[in-house]
């Protein structure tokens, strides 16, 4: 669609080279939100971040949109100056937006307008500045990028270890901050609520789940506002094991950050490295062999049935069946990591995609293990599984019609993965817009109209059956041949531009943004990351129902902290 | 009828409960402590209990096998041990959070930097295990080791230096066969190319 046309004044073709889309003024910007999800059909908002371009002196920010019916979708942008950054918000037209510019606001400090509740969001509220701007330094900040001059050739270091160790000193505790004992959090999840119970002697109740509790998966909290023990309303609060993962992305070269994607979501290492070099490909204008093709596919497919065995397993475990179903699951998880240590030389940072190509070649061996796995092993046990958990009595009383998120709200929210496609939108990358070779597989992409914990969980274990069909294609398929393009190099050329690389991870859609000026490092490196996302539909999904469904919905959406906080 | 669904699963349970004491049966003596046993429980048709009981087993690690990096030398006639590293700094700026630190020798008459290192340093502590120093080397000097009970009292002893990092070419063949032949053989062929143009 022709946006310029639509919108004469205020919006022109984003015309630098590398670049595509269009950059839109922003007092404009809600109007052509508006048309591309109520006229033209963009009805999901995939990702929104920031770009620091600070020789310009100002900050871009930039939306992916796309049709959940398929095809390529519209990239949008809009500039703010750095000395006054402020944006309309477009939390009314796509709530998805929420977390996403609350991240914008927390890394960047760009405001926006009409935002519910701009806090912070992975960083404490104590932190003073805004890490992804590029003027901002870190405490142990050495140089702007990688490799170090220190390093090589005259390795200065006396005593581990030798860095510049600046710390500024209103870093980490600028002064005049005082603890609030969390008041914004709290009184925002009350105005949401729209104020207090108007019951006699009544008063909600304000209970923090985790950050440290099991059932919370890793180091997260909720903060429920309560009824008795119906939900009235809830904010997740994340943050805990933030690492500022993309400022370290910029800081790497463009393959140092391949092992660093494996940190993400940690069970799932292979897929993220598809994302990662699927979008600097696209940069570089490369394409892997067909072998290397067919044996990502296979692994990330793999990748996904040990994280979706995870999640079931862990779901029953949330639920109170405490760790004999995960057993079960996890035997059959064991096989399949012993097959990525034995292919990458890892059971879980695998680090085993590179531009162009994979690191090494697959032995006849390990073909023939996986072969031997999904023909022999896996549907078997996949049955088994079945028949363990889904027709069981506890297991649909506590997750049918549990953490309801009907269609049209988990499209709003940007829901992904199998949160999305258990609210009846079959909308799965793999087939919307195909990378790699998933065209050319004969599959089914797992969608259910539950919209509850029961339904995400059915998908679960559907997709498993789909990934072991397509394996089992691609496997057969398996040309032989190269797995790298070119001679593998320790510093690629990545021409100037900007990438979205996507892929259906296990947890929803994965995107990695990744802007290039021409240096061994991106300028930007940004993660759309579906652990994070999904957790913007959850308040929806908890309202009305009881605390204790709180742990069932959170399993259900399946989230690794890893990811969530980056 | 409303149980079935409960009394289905105790029934799988069950079996995996009596499968368990019946593999252990049937293995009896060779189940566990031995590699077979432990290679059964990890084949494709394990059954029963497949936990591997570490520290007294131990799961045998592939040769892809990756923890952290160590230098290979040869043994030469006289005694001495030849570095293959030429200091090249290849592997410090490839690495991802920039752990290893060379100094590069220099003549000690001219002041000329020479092709070995005076000193080489990596933090195992900031290592991120990823296998890039190795994979990126073109000398074939910096290979992967697979000891990964690495845990010690204290922090000081984990940055290795030149003397901590060297091993012998005989034990990277030991336990990188297939790559050490491989290496090998593109060895040979480089030099018979050179002694061809020659
Ligand atoms: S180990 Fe290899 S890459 Fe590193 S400096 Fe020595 S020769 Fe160069
Ligand atoms: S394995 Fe990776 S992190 Fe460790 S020293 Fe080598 S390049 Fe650096």
């Amino acid at each position: 669609m022709n946006l310029g046309e639509r919108f004469p004044q205020g919006v022109v073709r984003d015309e630098r080279p590398g670049y595509s889309g269009w950059i839109v003024d922003s007092s404009l910007l809600p109007n052509v939100a508006q048309t591309l999800r109520r006229e033209e059909g963009f009805d999901y908002l995939s990702s929104v971040t920031g770009v620091d371009y600070l020789p310009e002196d100002l900050f871009e920010t930039v939306y992916h949109v796309y049709r959940t019916g398929g095809g390529p979708g519209e990239i949008i942008k809009v500039r703010t100056p750095r000395g006054r950054p402020v944006l309309p918000s477009l939390t009314s037209i796509y709530p998805g937006a929420e977390f996403q510019e609350r991240e914008i606001w927390d890394l960047f400090g760009i405001q926006f307008d009409g935002h519910p509740d701009l806090r912070r969001i992975l960083l404490w509220e104590g932190f003073s500045g805004h890490p992804l701007r590029k003027d901002w330094r870190e405490p142990m900040y050495e140089e702007e990028t990688k490799p170090f001059g220190a390093r090589w050739p005259e390795g200065r270091r006396n005593g581990p270890p030798d860095r510049a160790f600046t710390r500024p000193a209103d870093a980490l505790a600028p002064g005049g901050w005082e603890a609030d004992d969390d008041r914004a959090l709290y009184a925002a999840l009350e105005n949401e609520a729209g104020g207090r119970p108007e019951a006699l002697q009544t008063e909600f109740l304000m209970v923090n789940l985790g950050p440290q509790h099991p059932s919370t998966h890793g180091v997260f909290r909720v903060a429920a506002l309560l009824d008795g023990e119906t939900v009235v309303n809830l904010k997740p609060v994340m943050g805990y094991l933030h690492r500022c993962h993309e400022k370290i992305g910029e800081r790497n070269t463009f393959p140092g950050n391949i092992p660093f994607t494996d940190r993400l979501d940690y069970l799932t290492s292979l897929s993220n490295n598809f994302g990662y070099v699927l979008a600097v490909e696209t940069l570089m204008g490369i394409r892997p062999p067909e072998r290397a093709e067919y044996l990502r596919v296979i692994l990330a497919e793999l990748t996904r049935i040990v994280s979706h065995l995870w999640s079931i397993g862990f779901l029953l475990n949330d639920l109170g069946a405490f760790f004999t179903p995960a057993l079960y699951a996890i035997e059959e998880r064991e096989l399949v990591v012993d097959i990525f240590e034995a292919v990458t030389g890892s059971r879980m940072m695998c680090n085993f995609f590179r531009f162009g190509g994979l690191a090494r070649d697959i032995d006849a061996g390990t073909v023939e293990a996986i072969r031997a796995l999904v023909e022999e092993r896996l549907p078997g046990k996949v049955d088994q599984l079945d028949a363990y958990l889904t027709g069981n009595e506890i297991v649909q009383a506590r997750c049918a019609g549990v953490g309801i998120l009907p269609r049209e709200k988990a499209l709003a929210y940007s829901a992904a993965g199998p949160v999305l496609r258990a609210s009846g939108v079959p909308y799965d990358v793999r087939k919307a817009e195909p990378y790699s070779v998933y065209d050319r597989f004969e599959w089914d992409v797992a969608c259910r109209g539950g919209c509850d914990v029961y339904d995400r969980y059915l998908v679960r274990m559907d997709e498993i059956r789909q990934s072991i069909r397509i394996i089992r294609q691609a496997l057969r398929a398996l040309p032989a041949g190269p797995v790298q393009t070119g001679k593998p190099q320790f510093q690629p050329r990545v021409p100037p531009g900007e990438a979205y690389g996507r892929v259906e991870g296990p947890k929803g859609e994965l995107g990695f943004y990744v802007v290039s000026t021409g240096r061994p490092n991106p300028w930007r490196y940004h993660v759309r990351a579906p652990s994070f996302i999904n957790l913007t539909g959850m308040a929806e999904m908890c309202r009305g129902g009881k605390v204790a469904d709180v742990v069932a919905v959170l399993g259900s959406i399946d989230i690794i902290l890893g990811e969530t906080d980056r | 009828m409303f149980g079935l669904g409960i009394l289905k699963g105790l029934g799988i349970t069950l079996r995996h409960f009596v499968e368990s004491y019946w593999e252990d049966l049937r293995g009896w003596g060779r189940r566990y402590f031995t590699p077979e046993g432990i290679a059964r429980r990890r084949s494709r048709d394990t059954r029963g209990i497949f936990t591997i009981q570490y520290p007294e087993e131990k799961l045998p690690v592939p040769e892809a096998f990756r923890v952290i990096p160590f230098l290979v030398y040869a043994d030469e006639a006289d005694g001495t041990r030849k570095l293959r590293c030429t200091a090249c700094g290849i592997c410090a700026r490839v690495c991802p959070p920039q752990c290893i630190w060379i100094v590069r020798a220099s003549d000690s008459a001219t002041g000329k930097p020479v092709a070995h290192p005076a000193e080489f340093a990596v933090d195992i502590d900031r290592c991120m295990n990823c296998g890039y120093c190795a994979e990126y080397c073109p000398f074939d000097a910096i290979r992967m080791d697979r000891e990964y009970e690495l845990a010690s009292r204290n922090r000081s002893g984990h940055v290795y230096n030149l003397e901590k990092l060297l091993k012998p070419a005989a034990y990277h063949a030991a336990i990188h066969p297939a790559a050490f032949a491989r290496e090998e053989a593109e060895r040979a062929q480089r030099q018979a190319r050179r002694t061809g143009d020659a």
